[in-house]
């Protein structure tokens, strides 16, 4: 039997009062389980029909089609091509790029964007003047919508009139001007800056609400014990910021998982797929060269490789935090 | 566990992008919802600069006070999203009552999937007035699918001055005098040419004029029925675009560079940075819209002789532009748009210097004298080729983009890029 999620009763509660003492027959109680199992289902009903309709329906036809050579047009796919897509899919240098491109841009963000925003976080910590303005200041480029951030920095990136140059220029540092989106050496670096500069904020603020959660004792006593700044970072916040820190991770991988946006506006994939990611591809696909069936497979590959990053997280790295750290404080609340 | 349900959720997002769209079956209709006698037509347009943008607002009213029952929604989208844009509507079984269209393998797919009106017949007594030539990209098998607004062709449009200052005294008619020139503006301290690498339909301008000044334009059109580009003709046009591209005559950072945008093509040959480009009709008009402007500095010049070439070189690369109806737009969409191909309203049109002639002896309205040329060279032409990109299936069109976009920045050989072109010509 398989209890459902929510329970309308909870008897092992000690602390609310029990609203009806559990002496009523077995009759009764199927009677009132079974209302429970309806009010839960029509409840449930309108959440999950959209989950299917807008969720699982979609995913469940971008695999059918992608096992299909169609332009996308005119009625239901035909021409079954068996796994051919797939096996153009990884034949194809474009995509193999890809996913090279995507684990660099994983790896920097790991190594360099969110150490940065831990920096951040920890200094706004800190009792300072200003120190709302900072944070504000800090976490607006979040707010800014990604084409809006794109838009803004192919005008700052420009090569000739561009903001960065000219500051270069004016700095006499003229010899590390560059043409930053347009040289296919340069424009991973400048589309992870842009990255950085867009998602920082969003981390570090998960990183300050993290810190604050840690009382302030520990601090304490580890300083009573002679740690010093250092070491209580290093051995009293860093472990207790362990939960926000797996969170953020999963999100900056996820996210860079299915970058397009801001790809898509700053460079449209280029120079010559330079900077192209595994959604721009699909695009490229789906929508330029009208080859739906490719595409819904570049799609597919994209669900399963999150699909599978997402639960082996989940199993292996954060089942500490959903079943450990988080209910046993519940519990002590 | 709410997180993975948000992973999953954002996931699915990108799988609807594309599952969506094999949900719509043909022919649904956007528009034209009549009640009671009201009708209303909706028009997916891509003038988004003056003078036609204010142009066609104000035949829209004049169109609605003279038929009161219909309303024209006129919707002007910039070129580039309008691509993307109709591309995704058409994929979801829909279009819009009356959208641009360049003609060519594009329409031809939409026609094939039953979303566009024949209207020969319908038509048939004001699509005469049409030249043939015009009329060419939007015919198939002796059907009417769209009318002409614009018909056009690319050549080179270049700043006087700094060519005088180069001591280049008449524009070039040979590729090697071209290319001579080129070095000469470069010895002058000036960029050559501007060109827009992020956009890629730009760059496939030369190597398809290549391809038509040395294979001919018969070779062109044997290639898409053969499916076969691994000719020594076509590399060779690889080739000579190679000789350009090797003496970098491009601006800093053209790679990156879009067209119309405030730093890209246009605006560097608007604002004098630039000596020239090579561009379809529409040029002066985008030129004035996102830089200063040349004024009478501008020249045209066609696509230079390549020595030796099969080719002739009055033959012509371009295209127009025209409208098309949706299967399911109610009759006032005809006959709206026979309203803006009346004469003396396209008439306007022309002389306002926004569009070329499209209709019989509309010729002497051009006024600019550097459209009189194009509009000259157009009627004398030998032959015509539609833009590559149009012509050929998209995936082939858009495979001749990326892959010449590729030769320019130096990444494929001219031979990977007739072999990239004749395999996806293959698949399609």
């Amino acid at each position: 039997m398989t209890r459902p999620a929510l329970t309308y009763e909870r008897p092992e509660t000690k602390a609310a009062p029990p609203r009806r003492p559990r002496t009523s027959g077995p009759p009764t109680a199927r009677r009132r389980r079974m209302t429970g199992l309806v009010t839960i289902t029509l409840f449930l009903l309108p959440a999950l029909v959209l989950f299917g309709l807008l969720v699982l329906a979609p995913i469940a036809v971008a695999m059918y089609t992608s096992v299909f050579k169609w332009n996308g047009l005119g009625g239901l796919p035909t021409q079954f091509v068996g796994l051919d897509n797939f096996t153009r899919l990884f034949s194809d240098e474009v995509f193999l790029g890809d996913l090279n491109r995507g684990a660099l841009l994983i790896g920097l963000s790991l190594l360099i964007q969110l150490p940065l925003s831990l920096a951040i976080a920890m200094l706004l910590n800190q009792k300072m003047r200003g120190r709302a303005f900072y944070r504000l200041l800090f976490f607006a480029p979040y707010v800014l919508s990604e084409v809006i951030t794109a838009v803004l920095f192919t005008s700052i990136l420009s090569p000739e009139s561009g903001l960065a140059n000219q500051i270069l220029r004016s700095l006499g540092l003229s010899a590390l001007e560059s043409s930053w989106l347009a040289e296919p050496s340069t424009v991973m670096t400048s589309v992870f800056l842009v990255m950085t500069w867009k998602y920082f904020g969003f981390h570090m603020i998960l990183y300050l609400a993290g810190r604050q959660g840690i009382p302030k004792e520990l601090g304490e006593a580890a300083a009573i014990d002679g740690a010093g700044s250092w070491a209580q970072f290093r051995y009293v916040t860093l472990p207790l910021l362990g939960p926000t820190i797996r969170i953020s991770v999963f999100l900056a991988i996820i996210g860079t998982i299915q970058l397009f946006d801001l790809v898509w506006v700053l460079t449209a994939g280029g120079p010559i797929h330079s900077s192209e990611t595994m959604a721009v591809t699909m695009f490229q696909f789906g929508f330029k060269r009208s080859q739906i069936g490719y595409a819904s497979a570049i799609s597919v590959v994209m669900f399963l490789i999150s699909l599978v990053f997402a639960l082996g997280y989940q199993r292996f790295v954060m089942r500490r935090d959903t079943e450990g750290a988080i209910t046993s404080m519940r519990d002590q609340r | 566990m709410s997180l993975s349900r948000r992973g999953a959720v954002l996931l699915a997002a990108g799988a609807l992008l594309l599952g969506a769209c094999g949900q719509g079956d043909t022919g649904g209709a956007q528009g034209g919802s009549a009640s009671a006698g009201k009708v209303t037509v909706e028009w997916w347009n891509i003038s988004t600069t003056e003078p036609l943008k204010s142009f066609w607002a104000q035949k829209v009213k004049e169109y609605q006070t003279a038929n009161p029952n219909v309303t024209i929604k006129n919707v002007p989208i910039e070129n580039e999203a309008f691509k993307a844009k109709i591309s995704t509507v058409t994929q979801s079984g829909k279009t819009p009552d009356i959208y641009s269209t360049w003609g060519g393998g594009v329409l031809k797919q939409q026609i094939d999937a039953g979303l566009v009106r024949d209207i020969s017949s319908e038509a048939a007594t004001w699509i005469a007035d049409f030249t043939p030539a015009a009329m060419q990209a939007y015919q198939f098998d002796g059907k009417t699918y769209a009318v002409p607004s614009d018909i056009g062709m690319v050549g080179f449009w270049y700043n006087k001055a700094l060519f005088e200052k180069a001591g280049i005294t008449e524009p070039p008619t040979t590729w090697t005098a071209f290319l001579e020139a080129v070095k000469k503006l470069k010895a002058s301290g000036t960029t050559p040419i501007a060109l827009a690498g992020k956009e890629k339909w730009p760059g496939h301008y030369y190597w398809a004029y290549l391809a038509m000044r040395i294979a001919g334009l018969d070779a062109l059109k044997q290639a898409t029925v053969d499916d076969d580009f691994n000719k020594p003709d076509f590399v060779a046009a690889g080739a000579k675009l190679k000789e350009l591209v090797d003496l970098q005559p491009f601006q800093k950072g053209f790679l990156g560079a879009a067209y119309g945008t405030p730093d890209g093509q246009a605006a560097a040959v608007s604002n004098g940075k630039a000596a020239m480009e090579l561009m379809g009709q529409w040029a002066p008009v985008t030129q004035n819209d996102v830089g200063k402007g040349l004024g009478d500095d501008l020249g045209f010049f066609g696509f230079p002789a390549v020595e030796g070439g099969k080719g002739s070189p009055t033959d012509v690369f371009g295209g127009g532009g025209g409208y098309a109806i949706g299967v399911n737009a109610p009759p006032a969409a005809v006959d709206f748009v026979k309203f803006i191909s009346r004469a003396d309203v396209h008439r306007q049109a022309v002389e306002s210097g926004a569009l070329l002639p499209v209709l019989k002896g509309e010729e002497e309205a051009v006024k600019d004298p550097n459209l009189a040329v194009v509009a000259k060279a157009l009627a004398t032409a030998s032959g015509f080729q539609l833009y590559l990109d149009q012509a050929y299936p998209p995936a082939v069109g858009q495979e001749v983009n990326d892959s010449v976009a590729a030769l320019i920045a130096g990444s494929k050989t001219p031979e990977q890029v007739t072999q990239a072109v004749t395999e996806t010509a293959k698949t399609e």
